[in-house]
């Protein structure tokens, strides 16, 4: 199989090639808004991509580890910083859209919206507890941090996804269809994520203790 | 900071609209010849023509009731809609309404009427003089546009069929093909809607044929649609088939999909918010910042007097 252990600056080639593909989406907003092609409502159609991609962009990271298990494909899991960062600036995006754009810095009317409508309230604690998450997306908080507390602070990105499906379903009118799209994908990443750790469980049960001749009591270290 | 805004393109570089016309009847005036030419059909008359989008309803008498507002562009206005039978997306009626046979075309008026009838719609849009009715429309959405609508009001048709008096209100009804539209239970097919008698006997209430002078495109609800300039627009129903006289409140398409959100009166009002979203500003589209929503769209002086004594955030 090709692209099984391409070579640095193979690695660095694909980088730039995804940074690049992720770029589009807002590359052909910012031309369609100086174009004037963005539709009679280009506001809306702003507001409307950036949530989408910002969800989008969430759950191909969410997807990373879950394709790295299927496919072998280890390296994925150096595309897995970038790509969260990319729905970071997406949401960024879709949050100035709305301040700026479409209410204009109307701040009296943002707090309300915050406050009183449920789907903006949970698109806003979506989008400040992806904060932390990207300040510590880089090499030096994870060794400040370390590992452990790292990996628990990050793990809070299936709750955010969580979150965003949420703001989706409460926001639409009639048609469910595309929130229920977005959330079976999140719950087949959830289960696939659920299944590897109850199979790691049961490997680690199973493995017998280390020589046969042990009487001693043996402790064994199971995943939650 | 200023932001450049699309709609700053100046009127003269946008392709003329006679010249945009020309082009559209050509094309269709050399088939339809072709048509006539190959079948020997020698007498295809007037409303053969007037049969098609973009066909020009003549001359029309002005209304007081128009506002001087900027109008909309035509293309936000046949681009830009909500017409769920055919996609739930803005752009969907575009691209799908086409399917829509509307010749032949009738519309019942039934119920609590003492000459109950069925309209033939090349008859119904002769009962009385087109006028043009320059309206605002806001959309449920915090969007709204400046539309020409062309028809008459909804009362000369409905005298026409002499109500009861029981009939306390009237019920309108959507075409609904499944063959060409969408068949997900999005909403309870077909699509209804409805007006307490006084609503519907108002003269702002109208029955529409047309905008821009021309047939109504199919995605904006022809070959004949309502239009309640005070009412949020899913109030307009379009495409009607059924106008039906009765004695109770009728349910509503949207009342039925969410009660806590659209009311059955469902007028524009600042004050009581959608659950969802505020509804004390819009979007005019075309521009930029939200401008101020007005109360009953801004039709307050004409219409004010229907709800005397109504708490309107219990009947919203
Ligand atoms: C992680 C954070 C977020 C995600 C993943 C997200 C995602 C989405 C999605 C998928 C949509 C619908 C797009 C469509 O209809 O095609 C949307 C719409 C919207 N979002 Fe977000 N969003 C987030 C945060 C926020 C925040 C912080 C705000 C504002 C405070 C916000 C305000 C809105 C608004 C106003 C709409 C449009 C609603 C409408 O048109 O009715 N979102 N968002």
């Amino acid at each position: 199989m090709p692209f099984r252990n391409p070579s640095a600056s193979q690695i660095q080639a694909i980088k730039a090639a995804v940074f690049l593909l992720c770029c589009l989406p807002a590359a052909r907003l910012a031309f369609g808004w100086f174009d004037g092609t963005l539709g009679a409502n280009p506001i809306e159609a702003i507001t409307h991509s950036t949530g989408e991609w910002t969800l989008r962009m969430l759950l191909i990271t969410l997807a990373v580890t879950p394709l790295r298990r299927m496919t072998g494909l280890h390296w994925l899991l150096r595309l897995r910083r970038m790509l969260g960062l990319f729905a970071f600036a997406y949401a960024s995006l879709h949050f100035s859209t709305y301040v700026w754009l479409d209410l204009y810095f109307d701040w009296n009317a943002i707090a309300l919206d915050i406050l009183e409508r449920p789907f903006i309230t949970v698109g806003f604690a979506a989008f400040v507890l992806l904060i932390p998450l990207a300040a510590t997306s880089n090499g030096y908080a994870i060794r400040r941090m370390g590992g452990r507390q790292w990996q628990a602070l990050h793990r809070s990105v299936y709750g955010i996804a969580i979150l965003a499906i949420v703001h989706y379903w409460w926001l639409v009118k009639a048609d469910l269809l595309k929130p229920i799209i977005y959330a079976s994908i999140l719950a087949a990443l959830l289960a696939a994520r659920a299944w590897w750790r109850e199979l790691e469980r049961r490997r680690q049960l199973a493995t017998p203790p280390a020589s046969p001749g042990f009487k001693g009591k043996v402790i064994r270290i199971v995943p939650k | 900071m200023l932001i450049k805004r699309p709609s700053d393109i100046p009127p003269s570089e946008i392709t003329p609209r006679e010249l945009f016309d020309n082009r559209r009847r050509f094309i269709r005036d050399a088939g339809l010849l072709t048509v006539a030419g190959l079948t020997g059909l020698g007498g295809l008359n007037a409303n053969a023509f007037a049969a098609t989008s973009g066909q020009s309803l003549g001359p029309l008498l002005a209304s007081p009731f128009s506002t001087d507002e900027e109008q909309t562009d035509l293309k936000s206005v046949t681009s830009y809609n909500n017409f769920y039978e055919f996609g739930t997306d803005k752009t969907d009626p575009l691209a799908n309404a086409h399917k829509m046979q509307v010749r032949p075309w009738t519309v019942s008026v039934e119920g609590l009427a003492g000459k109950p009838r069925t309209f033939d719609i090349d008859d119904l849009i002769k009962l009385a003089p087109l006028e043009e009715r320059i309206y605002r429309l806001r959309c449920v959405e915090a969007w709204s546009m400046v539309v020409p609508w062309v028809g008459f009001p909804l009362a000369a048709l409905l005298k026409e069929v002499d109500p009861l008096g029981s009939a306390k209100y009237v019920e309108f009804v959507t075409h609904y093909d499944p063959e060409i539209m969408l068949r997900r239970p999005v909403i309870d097919w077909p699509y209804t809607e409805g007006l307490r008698m006084d609503e519907a006997m108002h003269p702002l209430t109208l029955l529409s044929f047309g905008l821009y002078g021309e047939v109504l495109p199919n995605q904006n609800g022809a070959p004949v649609r309502l239009v309640v300039p005070w009412k949020y627009g899913f109030k307009s129903i379009k495409s009607l088939v059924t106008i039906r006289l009765v004695e109770n409140e009728p349910a509503t398409a949207w009342n039925k999909a969410a009660p806590q959100e659209y009311g059955f009166y469902s007028n524009v009002n600042p004050e009581v918010s959608h659950p969802r979203w505020s509804q004390a500003t819009e979007r005019r589209i075309g521009e930029l910042r939200r401008r101020p929503t007005l109360m009953f769209n801004g039709y307050a002086d004409q219409v004010a007097s229907l709800y005397q004594g109504m708490d309107l955030k219990k009947h919203y």
